[in-house]
């Protein structure tokens, strides 16, 4: 009996200080990426320009895997399972479904004169809005209905997908050409004008979730043993959708939508950390995915000249995983 | 004191409970008693806010369940739903601690770690501590989930089914646990389906059939024949044993 009860208390111990050891690893791994990426090959001419231009693509970089990883990590956590993430559930065919109907209403010129920081702010209220009433309806009714809960979600991304475009073909091939340019996923181009704003944005609503990690592990338990504790269980779904719709808007806004990366990292986040707290998963996560992205995107623009696309070697490899999750029977 | 006053409740349009008043007495082990679909789930799931309350009132403790805080009613009552899988992968020690997590929010302490000690070592979990929930037997699982319900240190706790899963040796030694606790102070209101197990424990029955309350008040007199026959539907005989009511309805 003892020395069992003893393993017990001194094992969560040495697994934080392992935990902590990789989340390490891991944050040295991505400064030295993003060192490779500030200043491999820089030449003596025109350092400033340069290096503004790579600082400013490596911040979009790294915010936009901050968003996702972290938007799928808590989705996952709303939604009690391991399958689901933000863009299989349709969050952000819903952002550009936003965008395309803008689109139509104001017409291209309009679209593209609005001021981009009031456009993304309130593009962004519109979708956390939205997300609410839709996930928050489906995920406090019935929300242990796992079968249920994909294909609605399927159903709605289609829907989203499906009206996007509709609206797409009665647009005039001009403005159709500037609703093409953000429905497609692109790491080359990111939209940096956004940045300060995403950026902020992002930083904001990591300290929120860092804030709520103890209540997200609560959550995590399922909504029984949540109420039992005494966790205002509705009042934090809510919260939690708001952060990934913020999230979602974000990651969304500066390279458009990424389907599977999500399903990537959070698989590798509980695959790396082998605990259940939030205030581990949440930064490894995030960690993961700006490795991934910081160190894919340098491959390929750096080293193989562009020759393949970062975007869709992601989606094609988070596919696979997305299959192999199903298959295993992984999703819960 | 439980108190229950005039709650009725529907599932959709099927009604479930018909205003129901009653009692569960401070300082006692109730046991909630019926036959299947009689509503005694529903009643301590909205006793322990795991339902809304459509009508009526119920007060915990002196506390309304409707207006007093989630959280100051943590610290009155825990509750243990039929219990549903858990999709984080938790460890057996882990699971217990979030039982102290009304009390600490996020920052455990020492004496919330030697309440937690204390539940594992109760309920002879400590050998299994590390272990992740699902690779542990489904008693020992549910095992840990009322060691979860223990360290929340409540002075009411209410059980839905708690012996599911469990062998004769550990439904003996859960119903020994919560009658030390009960002799101890604390309150606890269980449903169970074994009735054998409220005639030999229980201080308080309440009998259900129908979303009605049929029969109430101390074991031996809630527990005769006539009455048990009524309200399973089946005849069914009451012998003695140890000075405790035996039901026989195996044959």
């Amino acid at each position: 009996m003892d020395s069992g009860f003893a393993g017990a208390m001194t094992r969560p111990q040495t697994r934080l200080s392992r935990d902590a050891l990789v989340l390490g690893a891991m944050a040295l791994a991505l400064a030295a990426l993003s060192a490779l990426w500030m200043f491999q090959g820089l030449g003596a001419g025109n350092r400033g320009f340069i290096l503004g231009l790579r600082g400013g693509k490596l911040a979009a970089l790294i915010a936009v895997a901050v968003a996702v990883g972290m938007s799928t990590v808590l989705f996952q956590t709303v939604a009690a399972n391991r399958v689901l993430t933000p863009s299989i559930m349709g969050f952000d065919a819903l952002y550009v479904l936003l965008q395309t109907g803008l689109v139509v209403v104001l017409g291209s010129a309009g679209f593209t004169g609005l001021p981009p920081a009031g456009k993304f702010l309130s593009e962004m209220a519109v979708m956390t809005a939205l997300a609410g009433l839709l996930f928050g309806t489906l995920l406090l009714r019935g929300a242990r209905d796992l079968p249920r809960m994909i294909l609605t979600g399927v159903i709605l991304g289609v829907l989203f997908r499906s009206i996007s475009g509709f609206l797409g073909r009665i647009l005039d091939p001009n403005e159709f050409a500037v609703v093409q340019s953000v429905s497609f996923a692109s790491f080359n181009r990111v939209d940096v004008t956004l940045l300060p704003w995403a950026g902020a944005v992002t930083a904001l609503a990591v300290a929120l979730a860092w804030r709520l990690s103890p209540r997200l592990d609560v959550l995590a338990l399922g909504r029984d043993p949540a109420v039992s504790l005494g966790l205002r269980h509705r009042a934090t779904v809510l919260a939690v959708l708001a952060l990934v719709a913020v999230l979602v808007s974000v990651s969304t806004a500066l390279v458009g939508p990424v389907a599977f990366f999500g399903l990537i990292v959070a698989g590798l986040a509980h695959g790396l950390m082998r605990t259940a707290r939030h205030a581990v998963l949440l930064p490894a996560a995030g960690l993961s995915a700006a490795i991934l992205l910081v160190g894919g995107q340098w491959l390929f623009e750096r080293l193989l000249g562009q020759a393949a696309t970062l975007s869709v070697v992601v989606e094609f490899a988070g596919g696979l995983f997305f299959l192999y999750l199903l298959l295993r029977g992984r999703i819960r | 004191m439980i108190r229950i006053d005039g709650v009725s409740h529907r599932i959709g349009h099927a009604p479930i409970l018909h205003d129901i008043s009653t009692q569960l007495p401070q300082g006692r082990l109730t046991a909630l008693i019926g036959p299947n679909g009689a509503g005694k789930s529903t009643l301590l799931r909205l006793i322990g806010r795991l339902e809304p309350l459509q009508q009526g009132r119920i007060t915990v403790a002196g506390h309304d369940i409707a207006t007093t805080p989630t959280d100051r009613l943590a610290t009155v009552m825990a509750i243990l739903g039929q219990q549903t899988a858990i999709a984080s992968r938790l460890r057996l020690a882990e699971l217990v601690a979030f039982g102290r997590w009304p009390h600490h929010k996020g920052r455990p302490g020492p004496a919330d770690r030697a309440k937690v000690a204390q539940a594992l070592e109760a309920f002879a979990l400590a050998p299994l501590a590390h272990r992740f929930l699902d690779e542990v037997s489904g008693g020992q699982a549910q095992r840990a989930h009322i060691a979860m319900a223990v360290a929340q240190d409540t002075e009411w706790m209410l059980l839905d089914e708690p012996l599911n899963n469990l062998d004769m040796a550990h439904a003996r030694g859960l119903m020994r646990r919560l009658r030390l606790m009960v002799d101890e102070g604390r309150s606890v209101g269980m449903v169970v389906h074994e009735i054998n197990y409220a005639a030999a424990w229980a201080d308080h029955v309440i009998a259900m059939k129908g979303g009605r309350v049929v029969a109430q008040g101390p074991a031996d007199e809630v527990l005769t024949e006539s009455l048990l026959s009524d309200l399973y539907d089946t005849p069914i005989h009451v012998g003695q044993h140890q000075g405790r009511p035996l039901v026989l309805h195996h044959c």
